[in-house]
């Protein structure tokens, strides 16, 4: 007999040292989630992915999976709150989908979507945040990190460089890049690096690739962040 | 408490330099601390990491002579630095300090695992607050199939207004060294860490000299007291971050790496520093396991409630007479302590700290233990004169500026949390900002990562369920309120229209009784 757990009553089998979100989406469920991507270390920092496990919170993208495991995904109580989780990210940075370079190739854009995040909720804080286009290929648009770090991952884990690291602490923490100068273009970044094509919304971008897909024909223009997630990231799990 | 705000504008005044901002010489800057753990002998500063007690007027003057004339820390009067115990109230802990050696030789004697049976019928819970169960906590990394183990004891005491650990670690720390190596010899490890806080870094030199003593007389290095273990003890001083109190982010930061909780499982039983399994214990709970290491289980279990045996040692500060450190057997009721300290007119005690609960003076029968009030040993007291949104206004701007940032919940949760708080104690609330304020709070609390987060709320949950009222005098009678100063967002265009006429500027709100 295979282990097996229940995510809203669904029987979903599982192998040992598969987390939560492993095993759902290889059995075809979907979890919302941002900062993970099967083919880095989970990090469980959104919070999106959070579920109610025999009972307690957890982040399914690192709890282990256990057998005779209860979990529940799509009560209303938990769609409310990722929606409300979704929108401290959108209010945090500064998000302005329709000038933004990445809509609709966007995840947070497609989250929100997905959760039918309609308004921001809670009060903007408009930090200031800059740009960095110091690099001949590669730009940063600091207004739009949501600290997932998959930029950080991917660059350690896939491209063998350290590119990128985190600095401060609580509402002051922020993306830094490897150079003295604190400059893109002084770190050893590849416009062909996993780091550059990994952000989830618009805070890294190749330059003079813009617009190149019109708005109307990109991903999420005509296919849910489930759809897309399920298609693509299951995939590269295991890998 | 202790009229913190004007000391500090003198200090900025006589030093010549703005909060938060270094002198233009480049010889001296000026910022605010979070809890230093000097409550009982506040106001209190750093200066180059060295507490400075019982500030005032004059001590400021003198502070600022010293600064000016550029004279090294060395040279200046020892009694600016001078750090008293406060203990008034002393119990089955603080009454008899072990003797040197004593908890070892008794713990070889009895045999390691007949020690770890007396710990476990002793009841000893963990005392830095979660209360778990130390013979099971060292029992299950005893049983960790790697080898190479390591016993941390934790000494980043950061929660507001708790201090027994300075206390512990002045004139008790011997005791606590053999609280850690009775531990190392159970769970079979080799090194053990104390993690400082960085503000006790005045009692740095005198723990080395303690170790060293302890290295001497074979009570650490190797084979001690002739039975074979190894064992040594390295201190590490934590940089000022209230989060490394977390067992997970201290040991994060006793690898070198920034203070962020990891994802658990694994937790550090299993998997704690370097990956190895880890034992990481409050300092009360080393000097506890030393005391029954040698007095038994009994001398413990026979004091207490039935889920919390033995005592507490609290730190009590704010509006009493006689601040400092207390030591109660669990069970003991919060009116009994208001007694002993000194405190008259009572409005509420927070106990446990921010991250604990507010009690109001309705709840003084209430106990002390796990099974009621649970705390890591901080005890405020407020007396009527104190404002209870100025409490909650304060705590919710610390756990904004501690949050680690890690989690969406707590990075943003934490200062939409400020945001809104300063919005309804600044007179700009409405009509649903309560309603908001505590769905925010929901919020934070049940999808933080770790217990910063899921605390953080606390001072304004308990507070909000004790007091709804406050909150809602403090709204305006209208059914919305901008976040912002509408009339104070026009003026640059009336600047530029060169126009100051009525009709330029707009009314914020509009009251529903007009």
């Amino acid at each position: 007999m295979s282990k097996t757990i229940t995510i809203d009553g669904k029987v979903i089998p599982f192998e040992d040292g598969q987390t939560i979100m492993d095993a759902a989406m290889a059995a075809g469920v979907y979890i919302p989630h941002l900062c993970h991507q099967p083919e880095f270390t989970p990090h469980g920092s959104c919070k999106l992915c959070t579920e109610k496990v025999n009972g307690r919170n957890c982040s399914a993208c690192t709890y282990p999976a256990m057998d005779g495991q209860e979990v529940l995904n799509e009560t209303q109580e938990l769609i409310d709150d990722r929606k409300r989780i979704t929108q401290m990210l959108f209010v945090e940075g500064n998000h302005l989908c329709p000038g933004c370079e990445k809509t609709g190739n966007c995840q947070l854009q497609a989250v929100a979507y997905h959760l039918n995040m309609l308004d921001n909720h809670f009060p903007a804080f408009y930090p200031e945040r800059e740009v960095d286009a110091s690099h001949p290929e590669v730009m940063i648009d600091h207004n739009r990190c949501i600290f997932c770090t998959l930029c950080i991952r991917a660059s350690h884990e896939k491209d063998g460089k350290d590119v990128f690291a985190i600095s401060g602490r609580g509402i002051h923490k922020h993306l830094i890049v490897n150079a003295e100068s604190g400059l893109l273009k002084d770190t050893d970044m590849a416009a062909t690096d996993h780091a550059a094509h990994i952000c989830p919304t618009g805070a890294i971008l190749i330059k003079r690739t813009g617009y190149q897909v019109p708005i109307g024909e990109r991903i999420y223009d005509h296919k849910e962040i489930d759809q897309v997630s399920l298609a693509t990231e299951h995939l590269k799990h295991g890998e | 408490m202790l009229g913190k705000k004007s000391l500090l504008d003198y200090l900025a005044k006589t030093l010549d330099v703005a909060v938060g901002e270094v002198r233009e010489d480049g010889v001296v800057s000026l910022d605010n601390t979070s809890c230093t753990g000097m409550c009982d002998q506040g106001p209190a500063g750093l200066v180059n990491g060295l507490a400075l007690t019982r500030l005032d007027q004059s001590g400021i003057d003198k502070i600022a002579e010293l600064i000016n004339q550029q004279k090294p820390l060395g040279e200046w009067p020892e009694e600016l630095f001078q750090v008293d115990d406060n203990i008034y109230k002393s119990g089955l802990l603080l009454n008899q300090q072990v003797e040197q050696g004593a908890a070892l030789r008794s713990a070889f004697k009895r045999g390691i695992r007949e020690t770890l049976k007396e710990i476990d019928y002793s009841g000893l819970r963990g005392r830095g607050g979660a209360g778990f169960k130390t013979a099971i906590k060292w029992q299950f990394c005893s049983e960790e199939q790697q080898t190479e183990r390591y016993v941390v004891c934790n000494a980043d005491e950061g929660e507001p207004g708790t201090f027994k650990d300075r206390v512990l670690l002045s004139s008790y720390a011997d005791q606590v060294f053999e609280g850690m190596t009775v531990c190392a010899a159970i769970i079979g490890a080799k090194q053990g860490f104390l993690y400082l806080r960085g503000e006790y870094l005045h009692l740095y030199d005198k723990l080395r000299s303690i170790l060293d003593q302890r290295r001497q007389n074979s009570l650490l290095g190797i084979n001690i007291l002739g039975a074979g273990l190894d064992f040594d003890i390295e201190i590490c001083l934590g940089a000022g971050a209230y989060i490394c109190g977390e067992e997970s982010a201290l040991i994060e930061s006793l690898e070198g790496k920034a203070g962020i909780p990891r994802n658990r499982p694994p937790y550090p039983v299993t998997q704690g520093y370097l990956g190895k399994p880890t034992v990481v214990n409050n300092v009360e709970t080393f000097l506890a396991a030393a005391g029954i290491a040698v007095n038994g289980s009994d001398w413990f279990a026979s004091i207490g409630t039935e889920k919390s045996k033995g005592t507490k040692i609290l730190s009590i500060s704010g509006d009493c007479a006689r601040p400092g450190i207390y030591e109660y057997p669990f069970g003991t009721t919060i009116q009994s302590i208001l007694n002993d300290c000194g405190a008259d007119d009572v409005l509420g005690v927070q106990v446990g700290g921010p991250s604990g609960t507010f009690i109001s003076n309705q709840e003084f029968d209430r106990k002390l233990a796990f099974e009621d009030l649970a705390t890591g040993g901080s005890f405020i007291i407020f007396n009527s004169s104190r404002n209870i949104l100025d409490m909650v206004h304060n705590f919710a701007h610390f756990f904004a500026h501690e949050s680690c940032g890690f989690c969406t919940p707590c990075r943003v949760g934490t200062s939409l949390l400020q945001k809104q708080i300063d919005k309804i104690v600044e007179g700009h609330g409405s009509a649903g900002d309560v309603v908001a304020l505590e769905e925010l709070c929901q919020l934070v609390k049940n999808y933080s990562h770790c217990g910063l987060g899921q605390t953080a709320a606390n001072p304004i949950l308990t507070t909000l369920e004790r007091y709804p009222d406050l909150y809602q005098s403090r709204l305006k009678e209208i059914s919305f309120e901008p976040g912002f100063d509408l009339d104070g967002a026009l003026e640059t265009a009336r600047r530029m229209a060169n126009r100051n006429d009525a009709g330029a500027h707009l009314a914020q709100t509009e009251s529903e009784h007009e």
